[in-house]
């Protein structure tokens, strides 16, 4: 069955996209991710144009957190405070991020950033992630012992001004550096049209120091309103969020998170992460390859308004 | 009023007369159709379109649009889909740095038709010369770009008009060879316009052009309207036009998705 997609001048296949929505809602209900670093290279190969990949991806990431968000506020689970200073880190980094992607747009260089940034950061984030959880399955293995998170090191981060109090992430850092962590993940947001968990996620654990089981809410909880301002800001600069398409990939979402919950629960967190960090490090490796390959077609046509 | 004067008959004098009077009443519209046609020669060429609206609703996925006509006489027939005039820009990768690929150059052209489409009873370039293919802008080659833009200097423009049209054949709006004329009794003629999925909006024009002995003898330009219907195009004219509005509207509505699939999830 064919739709027809009003913004991305398209016709696409609504089980294709029911599917890959579902894809999408299974890694977010099993890792905890929202999947927007798979879903916006996902829809590009399909020919949606990057642009509106991007818009539109960044839109259903709203609905997928404020789904996630709810889940983890029952549970207890959300640091607001903490949430509330990466927020405004966030909103300036998105806003700055849409800016530099319609200056990027201009030049012809958007594709170049949207797959470098991809690159680096599946890369950086993949890689991190699978040695870290490999060691601590052969920690588990040989102690049978959780891992440690890094709060409580010491070092320059802690002589940062404007420090301040977050009782739920139990710390008392500088107020600057989750508003940097926030307003990095939102320029990235803006150009990758992901919600950024995948590096946010790492980012707190590792360099803010939460406890892991806070991470994953209150990051989410900053995304809704991080991917909210860069709906709005793609919406109203570059008119490229299709809400069709957004909705057909959250109906397949709702579905596939519930399963990937159910998967999620049978596997350990160390496997987890391991599982996560392949299929990171294998989408970074994927767009590499393109980058350096010699292309198919080194010539590409793009429409301009007269 | 078709009807002539009868031989006279001497049994019957009132119908003589009824029908002398009805002769010549004939005969004075003839003289007056025939003076119209003088006027108004006879067309040596007639098409239509089975429609002139192509409709583009959530569900569209391609159409067929039948054109037909008539000639009167003789003669190969050439038609020319043409869509809405877009400036485009061609870039080109090379390695930077050695290794990454990334856009380098770019060549804009404008007069680009956003589709292009030709169809022939027999292949163009063997019944018309150049200098009339290109006249009339007939086949890919013969295409009018105009070039407003360039990062090369002229003698690699060639390439960059070779790869816009061949990156349009490969989205399916250009053709990339001829399509099939289907002539009737060198009196009618047939083809069947096809539109893909992807074609973009606006208003098109279909030429018909009626060759003999290698020259265009008579053209008719017959329009076509493609445009969005109902709820695509509502939504479209709502991003376009009210830009902020819409952002809010695509924010609110993920939001209270997001809400309603928790509320779903937690039920279960």
């Amino acid at each position: 069955m064919q739709i027809y997609l009003p913004i991305a001048e398209m016709s696409v296949n609504v089980f294709v996209i029911l599917g890959m929505g579902w894809g999408i809602g299974f890694l977010s209900g099993a890792f905890g991710v929202g999947g927007g670093f798979l879903m916006t290279p996902m829809l590009m190969f399909l020919g949606v144009p990057p642009a509106v990949a991007v818009g539109t991806g960044a839109n259903q990431i709203v609905a997928s957190s404020v789904t996630g968000v709810i889940a983890h506020t029952r549970r207890g689970n959300v640091d607001f405070k903490m949430g509330g200073v990466l927020l405004v880190g966030g909103l300036v980094g998105s806003t700055a991020g849409v800016w530099l992607f319609a200056v990027l747009h201009r030049l012809g260089q958007i594709d170049l950033a949207i797959s470098l940034s991809y690159v680096v950061f599946l890369g950086v984030v993949g890689g991190l992630m699978f040695v870290e959880s490999l060691q601590a399955m052969v920690r588990v293995h040989r102690r049978g012992s959780q891992r440690r998170n890094g709060a409580g090191r010491h070092n320059w981060i802690h002589g940062l001004p404007f420090k301040m109090r977050f009782r739920k992430s139990k710390l008392y850092i500088s107020a600057l550096l989750p508003a940097a962590v926030g307003f990095f993940v939102g320029v990235l947001t803006a150009i990758m049209g992901v919600g950024g968990g995948f590096v946010m996620v790492p980012a707190m654990i590792y360099l803010l120091g939460m406890p892991t089981q806070i991470v994953v809410g209150t990051s989410l909880f900053q995304i809704i309103f991080v991917t909210a301002n860069t709906t709005f800001l793609q919406a109203t600069l570059n008119q490229t969020v299709d809400v069709v398409l957004a909705l057909l990939l959250l109906l397949g979402a709702v579905v596939g998170a519930q399963a990937g919950a159910q998967a999620g629960a049978r596997l350990k967190s160390e496997q987890l992460r391991v599982l996560l960090a392949l299929l990171v490090l294998g989408m970074g490796v994927k767009l590499a390859y393109d980058l350096v390959a010699t292309p198919e077609d080194v010539f590409t046509l793009v429409l301009e308004a007269a | 009023m078709r009807r002539a004067p009868r031989p006279g008959s001497a049994a019957r004098r009132l119908p003589v007369a009824i029908g002398l009077a009805a002769g010549l009443a004939a005969l004075a519209l003839m003289t007056a159709l025939t003076l119209a046609r003088a006027q108004q020669p006879i067309q040596p060429l007639v098409a239509d379109l089975s429609k002139h609206l192509v409709a583009i609703t959530t569900a569209f996925s391609g159409t067929d649009v039948l054109l037909f006509g008539a000639t009167d006489g003789p003669g190969d027939v050439v038609l020319v889909v043409r869509g809405p005039s877009t400036r485009k820009v061609v870039r080109k990768k090379a390695p930077v740095a050695g290794i990454i690929w990334a856009n380098r150059d770019s060549v804009t052209f404008e007069n680009v038709p956003a589709f292009y489409q030709v169809f022939a009873s027999r292949p163009p370039d063997e019944i018309l010369p150049a200098s009339v293919l290109s006249r009339h802008q007939i086949g890919t080659e013969h295409l009018a770009f105009t070039l407003v833009d360039r990062s090369v200097t002229d003698s690699f423009v060639p390439g960059f008009r070779a790869a816009l049209v061949r990156l349009k054949q490969k989205l399916g709006l250009y053709g990339d060879r001829v399509f099939p004329v289907t002539l009737l009794a060198n009196r009618l003629f047939r083809a069947e316009l096809h539109f893909p999925a992807n074609v973009p909006t606006g208003s098109y024009s279909v030429e018909v052009y009626l060759i003999r002995d290698g020259d265009v003898v008579s053209a008719e330009i017959t329009p076509l309207i493609i445009s969005k219907i109902g709820v695509g195009a509502e939504i479209f004219d709502f991003a376009q036009q009210r830009p902020a509005l819409y952002g809010l509207a695509a924010i609110v509505v993920a939001i209270v998705t997001g809400w309603l699939a928790a509320v779903a999830l937690q039920r279960k």
